[in-house]
């Protein structure tokens, strides 16, 4: 049974794109058909990050206005072959996106893959509540900072009111995914550490995420983490999460780069 | 610089904890943000809810049911304003003369109040 999953934060600029590239990266390599489909019409970036910018042809609203099918528009990544990208339109206004058009390329996104992974725009707008929409599951993405809690906390409850789930009476399933965590900051006083984020937005803790140079250097190839250094900490940190999504109980840790001495000596090479 | 200052160097104080201060923020703020978005689903419950059982014995549209609340000191008002088609409510002709009907009402619930007592 097809799953749709939905990547939000409200805050804007806190990993929302690099997780659902890492993500989805991490499933399909686990043998799973994955779509990622960007609803950040007019500010697309997941198909840079993806590495696909020059392949777009057509895109989300080409096929929710029938103007392209959507066997056009998907993007087949390169690296995995159970990985798909459908692009946001960059020049398209995004109320060309109509809430049956949405529905129905969801629904027929539901039948060729077993997760449809939504990137939600930031804000709390119409392009959010969209992506939002016909969630199954929803990733909270947050950094252990005030602004970022805050809105999560407004985003949380948007999907218990907004989705479709929600009207139905059901419920959407939560997780929350920190990134950018800094553990000896944390461990310092001078970051909020993990139990106070999860004791002030009390949803269930999918993965911790540390602050690591590695994600900006594989954006900067346009690879998701998962590819690009899969032995990196955040890489591993995000192969946690995705295993988690499937299902299986994994201890929560979270991975570091540091290494040991030795590391520090011979280590070079390996990075 | 004389060697023995590299070793007698007084280090920096340390930093103050802030994140103690960011949670306590965040508590205060959500508690309060969450309590009046509560209460605003609160009025939209009560606006569908009121028109449900109004609708079931006249006509009328989402538009002609006004719900409001207001927060005072010691009391709090919730308004409630439906507006009915007036040729929609045959079996409620208007009284002749408004004024006499709440008395008569108000008499009717004293003497109820009276009798259980």
């Amino acid at each position: 049974m097809a799953k749709v999953l939905v990547v939000t934060s409200g805050k804007g600029g806190v990993g929302k794109t690099t997780s659902t590239a890492a993500l989805g990266a991490a499933l399909a390599t686990a043998g799973k058909n994955v779509v990622l489909v960007d609803f950040d019409v007019g500010l697309r970036n997941l198909d840079l990050v993806m590495g696909a910018e020059r392949r777009v042809i057509y895109d989300l609203i080409n096929v929710v206005q029938g103007d392209a099918k959507l066997a056009q528009a998907l993007i087949r990544d390169k690296r995995v072959p159970t990985l798909s990208l459908l692009p946001a339109s960059q020049t398209r206004d995004k109320d060309a996106l109509t809430d049956e058009g949405v529905a129905r390329v969801i629904a027929e996104l539901k039948e060729k893959f077993d997760w449809v992974i939504c990137d939600s725009p930031a804000g709390i707008e119409r392009g959010a509540t969209l992506a939002m929409r016909h969630a199954d599951v929803a990733i909270v993405v947050t950094n252990p900072e005030v602004s970022s809690v805050r809105d999560s906390d407004r985003i949380i409850g948007l999907l218990d009111s907004k989705t479709e789930k929600a009207e139905k009476g059901e419920r959407v399933e939560k997780h929350l995914l920190i990134t950018r965590f800094d553990a000896a900051r944390a461990g310092r006083g001078e970051m909020l550490n993990v139990e106070d984020v999860l004791e002030i937005l009390s949803i269930p803790l999918l993965g911790i995420i540390p602050e690591s140079f590695e994600v900006l250097r594989a954006s900067n190839l346009g690879s998701p983490i998962t590819l690009n250094n899969p032995v990196s900490a955040p890489a591993r940190a995000y192969f946690d999460a995705a295993k988690r999504l499937n299902g299986e109980a994994l201890d929560m840790t979270i991975p570091s780069d540091r290494r040991g001495l030795f590391g520090k000596l011979f280590g070079r090479r390996a990075a | 610089m004389k060697l023995i200052h590299f070793f007698t160097r007084p280090r920096a104080a340390p930093q103050p904890r802030t994140a103690p201060v960011a949670r306590e923020r965040l508590q205060i703020l959500l508690a309060h943000e969450r309590a009046v978005s509560g209460k605003s689903d609160l009025i939209a419950i009560l606006q569908e809810e009121i028109m449900a059982v109004i609708a079931k014995h006249f006509p009328v549209d989402s538009e002609g049911i006004k719900v409001k609340m207001e927060r005072g000191e010691v009391v709090s008002t919730l308004e409630v304003e439906v507006e009915i088609p007036t040729p929609m409510c045959p079996s409620f002709p208007l009284p002749a003369k408004p004024a006499l009907a709440e008395p008569a009402c108000a008499a009717g619930v004293a003497e109820a109040a009276q009798t259980g007592s």
